[in-house]
């Protein structure tokens, strides 16, 4: 289980974090919805270390991961897929998912874990050797995520995997994601601008809103608030 | 024609010298945008080191290794103490640092060994081979020079495109965060990345220095013509320090032999200009946005 605690976070005098508190549970998926600039990313980039917090802890299963640098939070099991997908085009398909493994496995183990990857995504099989520059956005994204889960983290931060793909690819994607994480027993934590999306497959579901969480209610509840989704995720 | 062909072998060997030290600085720029102007200087140090281990009456090969290996361990603690902690900051406090380096790399050497001109060793023999009857400008040592500069740069390949190392190398070079994502510890592999270049440099000071003399500045020029191979290459490809190596190399050589030594840093200029006109990004870089 991961747990947040007061969390904040200043971009010099911008408070984009106000004391956020939240828990995702283990073997679900919790949607952290909002309006653009409300704080999601930097909540991701503050659970696995990227920026530094001013107050508050982030615990996951017995560890505190607070204070630690990004490498060793990786290392303890946690994959982040940053906004965009962030896949490095001058490597090829095989460099990226062996970048994502090496960390965790030598070199012999890692043909095993990639070709579980090319499992869960079949396109990225054919391009292996392709480089990551010629992937569709659709493909990047896929390529993100395999990246990430090739370690088999215990918890994994989306940054809006659906951005700018299309609704059939959007839905494809929350498929394998709900399967993984049911399959992998993951914690995942699904920041979405696609809010409807997002609350397909979550089982609860975080609004933040300029820096607060305004509403934590199982996924259901929220999509079922015809009142709250006007508000806070406009559809 | 004869006289053609010793230039071209002559700008062959020079330009694989140019290659190595601008591969020392096409390794430090690929990972952190800096270019170090103390690439030469750090050069210079470790090669005195080796004089002053060759004045102990050890052979030339062990001096030569203790160079490689001070390189790989000076460049490393330069990285530490003096680069990591401009990182981050402006482009410019990095240049500061890397170009006070150079003028207090050479004031030290200078005080130490004397800004006096000397000599400085050959590996192998520095007279020309005998082709048929003919006498060429090519010798024993300028063959070293080919081999050694090509046995590095394969070396410097293999680790970037075979090795989990070199993987990670490379991911850092092109997106730090992101390397950092995936458990890669950058600011381990900075220090290696620059570990590394100080080696090529230290080479490159090894096989400079029995042929000009031989001075705490003597690599100044050189790291001149190693800047204009960089650039030529596009400052972030190890293959296109190679390729601009060797044309800075040949073309300075043609300069040299046609119209005269004294207009070979004209040269150099001429052929930076042109390179920076027709092609900014250099020949084998990937055109993007960059700050120098």
């Amino acid at each position: 289980m991961l747990e947040v605690e007061n969390l904040s976070v200043s971009y010099g005098a911008v408070r984009a974090l106000k004391g956020v508190s939240l828990r995702a549970e283990t073997g679900s998926i919790t949607a952290v919805l909002g309006a653009n600039g409300a704080g999601k990313t930097t909540l991701l980039r503050a659970i696995s270390g990227l920026v530094s917090t001013q107050t508050g802890t982030v615990r996951f299963g017995s560890r505190t991961l607070t204070g630690m640098p990004v490498e060793r939070i990786v290392q303890s099991g946690v994959g982040h897929v940053p906004e965009g997908g962030s896949v490095i085009t001058e490597l090829t398909v095989a460099e990226n998912l062996e970048l994502g493994a090496a960390w965790r496995y030598g070199r012999r183990e890692r043909a095993r874990h990639l070709s579980e990857v090319y499992d869960l995504f079949p396109a990225l099989k054919e391009r292996s050797s392709q480089h990551a520059s010629s992937l569709s956005g659709g493909e990047r994204q896929m390529l993100a995520i395999g990246r990430a889960v090739v370690s088999h983290p215990s918890l994994l931060l989306l940054d809006e995997p659906s951005l700018g793909l299309a609704p059939i690819i959007t839905a494809n994607l929350m498929a394998v994601l709900l399967e993984l994480t049911r399959q992998e027993d993951l914690t995942v934590l699904l920041v979405e601008q696609n809010a409807r999306s997002a609350l397909s497959i979550a089982s609860w579901a975080v609004v933040i809103n300029l820096g607060t969480v305004v509403v934590s209610d199982p996924a259901e509840t929220v999509a079922a608030d015809s009142d709250l989704r006007h508000h806070y995720l406009g559809f | 024609m004869r006289l053609f062909v010793n230039i071209t072998l002559g700008g062959v060997a020079e330009g694989l010298i140019f290659a190595s030290v601008a591969l020392g600085l096409v390794l430090i720029f690929r990972a952190t945008s800096i270019i170090n102007f103390a690439q030469g200087a750090m050069a210079m140090l470790t090669t005195f080191i080796a004089f002053s281990v060759l004045g102990k009456g050890v052979g030339y090969w062990p001096a030569f290794l203790v160079a490689l290996a001070c390189g790989l361990l000076f460049g490393g603690v330069v990285q530490l103490t003096l680069v990591r902690p401009v990182q981050n900051k402006p482009p410019l406090n990095a240049v500061i640092v890397t170009f006070g380096l150079l003028i207090l790399l050479e004031g030290v050497a200078g005080a130490i060994w004397g800004n006096t001109n000397r000599g400085f060793p050959a590996a192998f023999s520095q007279k020309g081979l005998v082709v048929g009857k003919t006498a060429i400008a090519f010798s024993h040592f300028d063959i070293f020079i080919v081999v050694a500069v090509l046995a590095l740069s394969i070396l410097v390949g293999v680790l970037f495109r075979f090795t989990t190392i070199g993987l990670r190398m490379r991911a850092t070079a092109f997106a730090p965060e992101v390397a950092r994502l995936l458990g890669v510890r950058v600011g381990r592999l900075l220090t290696l990345g620059w570990a590394l270049a100080a080696v090529a440099g230290a080479l490159a000071g090894l096989l400079v220095a029995p042929t000009s003399v031989f001075s705490p500045s003597y690599m100044d020029l050189i790291l001149v013509y190693a800047f204009t191979a960089a650039v030529l290459g596009g400052l972030d490809s190890p293959l296109g320090a190679l390729v601009g190596g060797l044309i800075t190399g040949l073309a300075l050589a043609y300069v040299g032999g046609y119209l005269g030594d004294s207009l070979q840093p004209i040269g150099a200029l001429i052929l930076l200009i042109v390179v920076l006109m027709i092609r900014p990004e250099g020949i084998f870089s990937r055109p993007t946005a960059r700050r120098v």
